[in-house]
């Protein structure tokens, strides 16, 4: 474990020095702030009012960007540095391949997750020196979901480094990945897909496969319980899981997803040659 | 200590590495020679456990892939390019001996001998340093634990005749506890530190033998050089290399490391034109 532990903290201090993290937590930050800025607190969106209004805002808005964020940054960060001849050196010391591994999984996932929770954490401070009411069960909620959020998409640019021999690469594969998860949003290729008479059971089946789609449909669900504007599929949604079901399986699954993306990128990484 | 076994490795096609066999026994100082392209760094991955490949490699019995943190414990690896580390150099210190199992203060000891001053770098971001700072700090790090196996790529490269001396001095300190790789793409660079020469071409060992030692690693050598008129470029290299000069009898003197006399004659050959004598003597003591 001390391996592991080393590890993970040689991966935070180097990211805390690299550009992408300070771009990163400046892009969070600036968000929470724009939206006080914009008064945001005090508009009316589907009842929403005061900080839950900023929370639905906020999250909406990690949505689009965290994902593509975390997997480019770590795809360029890991294949860059095994390029640069890094992993070549630091492997050579004595730690083993699931420290290594894991110990670097760990050390992002912390420098991903803080900055998105710190801005969220922001925000209710400034709610409380404000006087404005926190609402503390969408708070916890969001908390896991971008948790689950970061864990899915590191796990997955985990996987995309363990495979791709270069960066360009890398970033491709990346970028794809992205794209893919976008198109088989509902309102997109999904809706077309109906169009076209593919059974709706497939439709539904490929939506709840997709993380972000199982993200934004929790989101939705947190300020739309019956996600009436879902149309049809929220009603399988609901049979099969139940309000409370899916808001769990919207974290559950993703993370899991994550997890599992790394563990075969840890399987693929530690068959191959490491630098 | 080591045995290669019909070592072989393959990328896209390409046989890099073509049935190496070969057996290192302790206290062996190996210059491992070769052009770009023979195969010497993918032999040191190999080594160091990095790279998947057909054959056996062991050190020490076990198996450096396998086996990694326990076989990579003894090993010291000083790489040809330093790698370009974000982190403040006091924490590669940290993240290195904590990894070891080793007390930070050991590689701070050795770095202060090469002439680094590791309080006024440790806050400073590693590849911010500059290239000799980098190398006197992974030499540093490479010997700061009880390594069985060095294992150098062009380890004096970057790093003044002062800190090459120093360099050869603790490596002579560890000759025969230890097994050493220095790799090279001229022998000239290295025979003065190595017994035994392994030449590699495209994959294969093209010549394997022994190297009649000149020394000692730790020998010194007391110089003089004479110049036919004083001049600028070789009072510059001279004072270089730490040399002073008697302006009585127009000649540089100074001392150099044994194993730095070929590099050092190098130097000279540049202005063979301006010397009248020179004298090289071995010190007995």
């Amino acid at each position: 474990m001390k391996q592991f532990w080393l590890t993970a903290r040689l991966d935070i201090v180097e990211s805390l020095r690299a550009r992408w993290f300070q771009i990163y937590s400046l892009v969070f930050g600036g968000i929470v702030a724009l939206l006080f800025l914009f008064g945001l607190t005090e508009s009316r969106v589907l009842g929403f009012i005061g900080l839950s209004r900023l929370l639905v805002t906020y999250i909406q808005l990690t949505m689009a960007i965290l994902p593509i964020f975390v997997l480019i940054t770590t795809v360029r960060s890991v294949a860059g540095d095994r390029e640069a001849g890094v992993f070549e050196y630091l492997l050579s010391l004595p730690v083993s391949l699931w420290a290594w591994f894991w110990g670097k999984f760990a050390g992002r996932y912390i420098v991903i997750f803080l900055p998105v929770f710190g801005a969220m954490l922001l925000a209710v401070a400034w709610a409380a020196v404000q006087d404005i009411e926190v609402p503390w069960d969408m708070f916890a909620y969001y908390t896991a979901l971008i948790a689950a959020m970061a864990m899915c998409f590191l796990g997955f640019g985990m996987l995309i480094s363990s495979i791709a021999r270069s960066t360009d690469v890398a970033q491709g594969a990346a970028f794809l990945t992205w794209l893919g998860f976008l198109l088989f949003l509902d309102l997109i290729l999904l809706g077309v897909m109906i169009q076209e008479r593919i059974s709706p059971e497939l439709a539904v089946t490929i939506a709840l496969a997709n993380p972000l789609q199982a993200f934004r449909t929790a989101a939705l669900s947190m300020f739309d319980p019956q996600l009436i504007v879902l149309g049809p599929s929220a009603y399988v949604i609901l049979d099969i899981f139940g309000a409370d079901g899916y808001k769990l399986f919207a974290v559950a699954y993703p993370a899991a997803l994550g997890v599992a993306s790394a563990a075969l990128g840890f399987l693929i990484f530690r068959r191959g040659d490491l630098p | 200590m080591i045995r290669l076994e019909n070592v072989r490795k393959t990328f896209r096609g390409v046989r890099v590495l073509d049935g190496l066999s070969f057996e290192l026994a302790l206290g062996e100082r190996i210059a491992l020679i070769g052009s770009n392209g023979a195969g010497k760094t993918t032999l040191i991955r190999c080594l160091l456990g990095e790279y998947v490949h057909d054959g056996e490699v062991r050190i020490g019995g076990a198996d450096p892939r396998r086996d990694r943190a326990a076989v990579l414990a003894g090993i010291g690896f000083v790489p040809q390019l330093p790698p370009p580390l974000r982190m403040p150099a006091g924490q590669l210190i940290d993240f290195a001996a904590g990894l070891c199992g080793k007390a930070p203060a050991r590689i701070d000891d050795i770095a202060r001998q090469l002439g680094l001053d590791v309080d006024a770098i440790r806050t400073r971001q590693f590849v911010r340093l500059s290239g000799g700072m980098k190398q006197k700090l992974l030499i540093a790090i490479a010997l700061g634990r009880d390594a069985k196996l060095l294992i150098m790529d062009e380890p004096a490269a970057n790093l003044d005749p002062e800190a090459r001396r120093i360099f050869f001095d603790l490596l002579a300190e560890r000759a025969q506890a230890a097994t050493m790789i220095i790799s090279s793409h001229r022998l000239d660079e290295v025979s003065a530190l190595v017994n035994r020469v392994i030449e590699m071409d495209t994959g294969r060992i093209v010549l394997d033998d022994k190297v009649a030692e000149p020394g000692a690693l730790s020998s010194r050598l007391d110089c003089r050089i004479r110049l036919k008129h004083p001049d600028p470029a070789i009072a510059k290299a001279l004072a270089g290399w730490k040399f002073a000069f008697d302006a009585g009898e127009a000649a540089w003197s100074g001392e150099i490391a044994g194993a730095d006399r070929l590099r050092f004659l190098g130097v000279v050959s540049r202005y063979t034109g301006l010397v009248s004598s020179l004298d090289m003597t071995e010190r007995t003591h």
